[in-house]
């Protein structure tokens, strides 16, 4: 899987959270977009869309807080060259 | 997805089933008044392996899917809601581990949790905070070799007999969350008695008073203590009350069946009555219809589907109302008997209460569903 593919993937995913247009690179986490509860969603669907484990290594708000940065994280954890 | 049981789950049950029956249904009503579990039965769960259910093999664990240890949940809370909180409590803190911990946790918690040498007890309520969890007061501050701990956290069940905390505190203004052992200087248990319900889950409230946690005792990171780490317990804890629920509603429902049948009123048993119909046809049919919920629930987690969490959610909060109306409806199928010490229906009544109440009360769950609700449509 390519990165354009992870991240049509994910926007697809976010889409159901945030009910307004967001650009790739716009803050979700830290500006309370989304709240707690879709914390644990995010992580289940990564996990089982991209065949990955989420641990407590991955745990910095840099990887999850943009449609950009989880893309990036996914790319990295998959291997892939970004 | 699949409704029949495999033979596996099948034999599972019938076993939760005898436990429930053998250890705990002959000791639960008078636990209840002396409001504690028995020793006893703390025991025979560490036997059974019961401590570590959803605990991996390798760590020594059962490993069991999310089917058969929603079954054993159902089985306990059949039993005692008050045992069932304990084996909740258990059960979100490895998860929590299991999800968040480094290596070096893992290996020092599990296998002594999963034997139940070691009891687990989740804190997060407060004396001023209970729902609004975001806004815990209790704060650690950095220390060189550690945290320092000050605050209160209330209602923590199995508090007086559990030997390891997962504990929520602001460090920095970021929610974190703390494995905390007893004991700890500067770490006290305090005995909570007089509970309406879960009279035997032996609460407890916590007194930190610059109690320093070790360092290598931060569970997860600063900041994903409410999101993610008590995110991972907490959905856990509804798995579990939510199953535990449908226990308590299937208690009503057979303790109602046998009374129908003995009792007579105006010449006739009960069951000939069409109210008393009524209320036992609502009480089988909503227990169903919560179990199928909370199968579904088990479905999505053994699939790790991220809609578990919305399911799991709607399976806690239907499950913990039909226990509620089950138990009501039990009382007054038993009318003065039923208020009596005579039977166990009051005592399911009285436990039922806190089960629309704990791991997200019903108006928080009613909150979450209709998020999900209006994402899904």
């Amino acid at each position: 899987m390519q990165l354009d593919a992870i991240k049509q993937s994910l926007s697809a995913y976010l889409k159901k959270f945030i009910q307004k247009e967001i650009a790739a690179d716009d803050e979700i986490i830290t500006s309370g977009l989304v709240n707690s509860l879709f914390a644990m969603q995010l992580i289940l669907f990564i996990e089982k869309e991209f065949s990955l484990k989420i641990g407590n290594e991955d745990l910095d708000i840099k990887n999850f807080n943009s449609l950009n940065a989880i893309s990036r994280f996914v790319g990295n954890k998959k291997g892939l060259t970004i | 997805m699949e409704l029949d049981l495999n033979a596996e789950q099948l034999i599972a049950k019938a076993s939760f089933k005898g436990f429930a029956d053998r250890e705990i249904l002959t000791i639960a009503d008078q636990n209840d008044v002396d409001e504690i579990t028995s020793q006893t039965l703390l025991n025979a769960l560490a036997e059974k392996g019961y401590w570590g259910a959803l605990i991996p093999r390798k760590y020594g664990g059962l490993g069991m899917d999310p089917m058969s240890y929603g079954l054993l949940c159902e089985e306990i809370g059949r039993g005692s809601i008050s045992v069932l909180s304990l084996l909740t409590v258990q059960a979100m803190v490895s998860t929590a581990i299991l999800k968040w911990g480094d290596d070096a946790q893992k290996e020092k918690y599990l296998r002594p949790l999963a034997e139940g040498q070691m009891l687990g007890a989740f804190a997060l309520s407060e004396p001023e905070i209970g729902s609004d969890a975001k806004s815990i007061t209790s704060a650690a501050e950095p220390q060189n070799d550690g945290h320092v701990l000050n605050g209160r956290k209330k209602w923590v069940s199995g508090g007086q007999i559990a030997s390891l905390f997962l504990v929520l505190a602001q460090c920095a203004g970021q929610p974190t969350t703390f494995l905390i052992e007893k004991p700890l200087p500067g770490f006290r248990i305090e005995p909570i008695k007089g509970m309406l319900g879960f009279k035997s889950a032996m609460l407890a409230e916590l007194h930190f008073d610059h109690c320093l946690i070790p360092a290598g005792n931060l569970l997860g990171k600063a900041g994903f203590g409410f999101s993610h780490v008590a995110g991972t317990a907490l959905d856990q804890g509804r798995f579990c009350i939510a199953w535990g629920s449908v226990g308590l509603s299937q208690a009503c429902l057979q303790a109602c069946a046998e009374y129908v049948s003995q009792r007579k009123q105006f010449g006739r048993p009960l069951i000939d009555h069409q109210l008393v119909q009524e209320m036992l046809a609502d009480m089988h049919t909503h227990t169903q219809a919560a179990r199928l919920l909370c199968y579904e629930a088990a479905y999505l987690k053994a699939k790790s589907d991220p809609r578990l969490i919305a399911a799991t959610s709607m399976a806690k909060y239907f499950a913990a109302k039909t226990a509620m109306k089950s138990a009501a409806d039990a009382v007054q199928i038993h009318g003065a008997n039923g208020c009596s010490s005579d039977y166990p229906v009051q005592r399911y009544f009285r436990d039922a209460k806190i089960l629309e109440i704990i791991e997200g009360s019903n108006q928080i769950q009613q909150t979450v569903i209709a998020r999900y609700a209006a994402q899904s449509f």
